[in-house]
């Protein structure tokens, strides 16, 4: 039997449910509007009353109004077909749903039930196993799709049979399971789970010990980001945070991209799902779309299905995960998220904390991030989860509650700076104030000794130091005037310049900048450093700025040509021959 | 609004508040519609059998003993092509003593368009201004406003732009609008015999300020109709927002929420979004494109208010007057429009996005060059032939008076560059500057 009510109040989406048995927190109920069916979630119990958020507009709705509640939580299904669709925040396949707008109270199913996918076993009968171990594999694009036994299985089971490799929908068995005791069970390809509850069916989850690479020279050389770690973009509007996360979802070193488009604008949304089609990925020739998902709730959707579609996203992405992929997930942004949670905390009279947010914002973030990382499965595989969420700090000031909270997090901080922007200084991280904490990590110093050598992370900390020093020369220069200056500070400015045009500056909009493989990147990077570590004499400042202008203009040229070109050679050579007639 | 039979109707208020009354009432409907003493009210909150109504023209005179009458249904908008010419109040009622408007009813802040069902904006909008065309040019289905101090005569630029914008309607919604500005607007687009295209929907300030909040959901519902059934281009313009975020707070205030920055309602962000997403680019040719006016306090764009909406629009464009030319001129540097990629160089000549990131880069070397004279410094011949430039730039360019086309703007910064600079100081890819370069 399943609890029923009926509506005694309304705010907005804040609706109050009389109930006449037993409710969960987070339980799932369709409120029934004249017929249209309106999903909501429990946020409260109060007695007799839930208080439950509804993921639709509630206009129409009236006391008395009848509600019947699931049993279970907001779930997500699980299996082939997930790739390149885009959906809802509650998992809604947007492509399927018919008319121009939106109807509230309609849902469309997830995975394609007709499609026949090709099956191929990987357990035999006789084989013991356990939730997520792997039973048989399909072709989702050229991913191998793992068909998993279901992470809600508790305990061990026999595999009494695997259906034989042929074509095979979401819905049909492809095993026989036997529990412990004896009772059988049959497998599909599709399973349901709670997007709130992280998936932790892997044997252990280590420390990040390999970096992800981006092709972002300022992500990888200055601030790099781990395969299964945690980072965060903060800026102002116009600051650039959307084409930097475009430009990591295209190159990044990943097998699955979820791009959870939470509270933002449409169109770029629709820019994605236009471009990402034509786009070819670099690494296979296939097209990007085809290892795509998108989780679309943008900021003209129901607010309460903006909290719902951060933990989709991060649920697909630990199901990848659990197959052995790398799993980049990106959500643009998590502000978004926290409004949407202020609003309701607000509807329901909370007392509020810092800047009108709930109380307990900074544990909802950190419990969010905790969900990603590297992973060891049970059969000795590994599979990852890197999450990079944006944040929109109001007014662009950083010491607000959203940015603060995700600041003790993620472990990589791209702060994006109005002042680089406004000098058009893209990517506009601020080098001084980013970090990356992987860059302490011993694992990740190993990593990279074997990937771009010995002293790689000395040199960078040296590079870092270089524009800082630059930055507080400036400083001076500003005060005291070109002339009040020795010319050593016109030297350390230039230095500190020389990095910013050919390393951490780079042109999203270039098809060969804007794709800069770590082979590449620390190519330039030990070449700008030898220079920065030569010393040139100068009769004044003028001189010494004309000299840096222009290899900066040579080395830039570079950046632009085809990594070891001809072109790229001719333009070495040039730059050889202007450091000669600098001594 | 007109009443009707089987209607419910009440005569006992519980409290009342400067914006919202509530009474006990039975089976009344989330946002549905109600007058109380004859004036419009909505339903905004529903607990056990009280019901809270947010009453548009205000509860001044409002007695306990009021008749409330509900009419079972949200706000609603009659649409037909008989809207065009036509100007409306806030409830949607003609002010311009013509009839009442027949066609099908629709209600007000329907859903939101499916995402999967957008095209990519991709059809300039061309304004004849130079600071927009050329720096930041408008696209079909872009939502844009223009960020400018309550001084500054934003509402002759968007009328300027209303009007030379190739769009097949023209709806203007007026949040606060003085009766001044509001007789302007109307006489310009009747001047311009525009009029066929126009629809307005106005609350000036001699009205009720919570009206206010139904002027955009007109306004946009007005355009879906246009837009989805009848395929057109529409052009609505929203002016001023700010005023409509005040409403905003005015009534979150009295239904006691607790305020976030700014003493904004936290929900602001939701509020605006939904107005300005109505703005779409649709696979059949109709478009909804929205130009706003949001009015800073002494440019503070960290306000909630802009800083809110600029999260949500595709760009802003900043007014200032150019103290050296006494021009109001678009400004270069903070304006700026996130869809102009999109057309720049591909409907426009293939230098234009060359052309403008060169005129405004030595613009700022000319800003640099006026900090140095300000500072005390000596200027070189460079410096004296950026600052020459500037003045020629922001005459013939930025200035919001110029009317020309886009490829007269592209010859004349053409013309700008040979006349004070070498190509070397232009640096423009090779290959251009010898097609185009001006001696």
């Amino acid at each position: 039997m399943k609890t029923k009510g009926t509506v005694t109040g309304i705010i907005s989406n804040l609706v109050t449910i009389e109930v006449d048995g037993p409710v969960s927190q987070n339980e799932i109920c369709y409120i029934d509007l004249s017929g249209t069916k309106l999903m909501a979630e429990i946020i409260k119990v109060n007695g007799k009353e839930a208080f439950v958020q509804v993921y639709e507009s509630t206009r129409g709705l009236k006391r008395g109004d009848t509600a019947e509640f699931q049993g279970h939580m907001l779930e997500v299904s699980l299996g082939p077909g997930i790739l390149s669709s885009i959906y809802d925040g509650l998992q809604n396949n947007l492509e399927t749903m018919e008319g121009v707008f939106l109807k509230r109270g309609e849902y469309t199913l997830a995975l394609n039930q007709e499609k026949r996918w090709e099956f191929k076993p990987l357990a035999s009968a006789g084989d013991t196993v356990q939730a997520a171990d792997w039973l048989g594999e399909v072709k989702e694009g050229w991913l191998p799709h793992k068909i998993m036994v279901p992470f809600s299985f508790k305990g061990s089971f026999t595999v009494k049979s695997v259906a034989p490799a042929g074509e095979y929908t979401v819905n049909e068995t492809i095993a026989v399971l036997e529990d412990e005791s004896g009772e059988e069970v049959n497998v599909t390809m599709t399973q349901r789970w709670p997007v709130k509850v992280a998936i932790t069916k892997y044997a252990d989850k280590p420390r990040p010990y390999r970096i992800m690479e981006t092709r972002v020279r300022v992500i990888d050389t200055f601030n790099p980001i781990a395969e299964g770690g945690t980072g965060f973009i903060p800026g102002p509007f116009g600051s650039g945070k959307t084409v930097l996360q475009h430009a990591i979802s295209k190159q990044a070193d990943a097998d699955v991209i979820i791009f959870a488009a939470c509270g933002e604008r449409a169109n770029e949304v629709v820019e994605i799902f236009t471009e990402f089609p034509l786009l070819e990925d670099p690494r296979t020739g296939r097209m990007l779309m085809e290892r795509t998902t998108i989780i679309c709730n943008t900021s003209n959707m129901p607010v309460a299905a903006r909290e719902a579609s951060v933990y989709t996203a991060m649920t697909i992405g630990e199901y990848y995960r659990s197959m052995g992929l790398k799993v980049l997930l990106l959500a643009d942004s998590t502000s978004r998220w926290a409004q949407a949670l202020r609003e309701m905390s607000n509807r329901m009279e909370e007392l509020p904390g810092a800047d009108a947010f709930p109380m307990d914002l900074p544990a909802i973030i950190s419990n969010f991030y905790a969900r990603a990382g590297i992973v060891n499965l049970n059969n000795g595989q590994t599979g990852s989860v890197t999450f990079i969420g944006t944040v929109s700090p109001a007014g662009g000031n950083l010491k607000e509650p959203v940015t603060e909270s995700t600041k003790k997090a993620a472990r990589c901080f791209f702060a994006l700076s109005q002042n680089r922007a406004d000098r058009k200084r893209y990517p506009a991280v601020d080098p001084i104030d980013s970090y990356s904490k992987y860059l302490e990590y011993p694992e990740i110093i190993d990593d990279f000794k074997k990937r771009v050598g010995e002293q790689w992370v000395e040199k960078v900390l040296k590079g870092k130091n270089i524009v800082l020093r630059g930055k507080e020369a400036f400083e001076q220069i500003n005060i005291l005037g070109d002339d009040g200056v020795p010319l050593e500070y016109h030297k350390r400015y230039w230095k500190s310049e020389l990095i910013d045009f050919v390393i951490l500056q780079q042109d999203a909009f270039d098809k060969i900048d804007a794709n800069c493989p770590m082979e590449r990147q620390s190519y330039m990077y030990y070449l700008v450093l030898d220079i920065c570590e030569k010393e040139f004499e100068f009769e004044n400042f003028e001189e010494c700025g004309n000299f840096y202008k222009k290899i900066i203009n040579t080395l830039r040229q570079m950046n632009y040509s085809k990594f070891r070109s001809e072109e790229f050679n001719k333009y070495l050579d040039q730059l050889n021959k202007e450091l000669n007639d600098g001594k | 609004m007109a009443s009707k039979a089987f209607q419910k109707i009440y005569t006992q208020l519980e409290s009342i508040t400067k914006a919202t009354v509530a009474l006990r009432a039975q089976g009344i409907t989330n946002e549905e519609l109600a007058t109380v003493s004859g004036r419009l009210s909505q339903v905004v909150k529903i607990k056990h059998d009280l019901v809270t109504l947010q009453v548009f023209g205000g509860t001044d005179g409002i007695a306990t003993n009021a008749e409330v009458i509900f009419f079972g249904e949200p706000p609603t908008l009659h649409v037909s092509d008989d809207l065009a010419g036509r100007f409306f109040n806030a409830y949607g009622d003609p002010i311009d003593n013509g009839p009442s408007v027949d066609g099908e009813k629709r209600f007000i802040g329907g859903p939101s368009v499916n995402p999967y069902r957008r095209k990519q904006p991709s059809e300039l909008i061309p304004t004849g201004i130079a600071g927009i065309d050329l720096n930041n040019t408008l696209v079909s289905g872009q939502k844009i406003p223009f960020f400018a101090d309550p001084d500054q005569p934003y509402n002759q630029v968007m009328a300027q732009v209303a009007l030379r914008a190739d769009v097949d309607k023209i709806i203007l919604g007026g949040m606060g609008l003085t009766n001044d500005d509001y007789l302007y607007y109307r006489q310009i687009f009747e001047n311009a015999g525009a009029l066929n295209k126009i629809i307005c929907f106005v609350n000036t300030t001699e009205q009720p300020p919570v009206e206010r909040l139904l002027i955009p959901d007109m306004a946009l519902t007005a355009a879906e109709y246009f837009a989805v059934d009848k395929h057109e281009k529409v052009l609505v313009l929203l002016t001023d927002m700010t005023l409509y975020a005040d409403a905003l707070s005015i009534v979150s205030n009295r239904m006691d929420q607790i305020p976030s920055k700014d003493s904004m309602p936290g929900s602001l962000y939701s509020d605006l979004a939904k107005i300005y997403e109505k703005a779409v680019q649709l696979p059949d040719g109709g478009s909804i494109t929205i130009i706003a006016v949001t009015t800073l306090s002494g440019g503070d764009i960290t306000h909630a208010i802009p800083d809110n909406t600029g999260y949500i629009t595709e760009g802003q464009l900043f007014l200032r007057t150019d103290s050296d030319t006494g021009k109001v001129i678009v400004d270069p540097f903070r304006s700026l429009s996130r869809l102009k990629q999109l057309v720049i160089g591909k409907k426009t000549r293939e230098d234009h996005n060359h052309v403008m990131n060169a005129a405004v880069r030595l613009y700022a070397d000319a800003a640099n060059a006026k900090t140095k004279l300000e500072n005390g410094f000596d200027l070189s011949d460079y410096d004296h032939r950026c600052l020459d430039f500037a003045k020629d730039y922001s005459n013939r360019l930025l200035s919001i008076e110029v009317n020309i086309n886009t490829t007269q703007m592209l010859d004349t910064a053409w013309e700008l560059f040979g006349k004070y600079f070498n190509k070397t100081e232009v640096s423009i890819k090779g290959e251009i500057t010898e097609k185009y370069w001006k001696n």
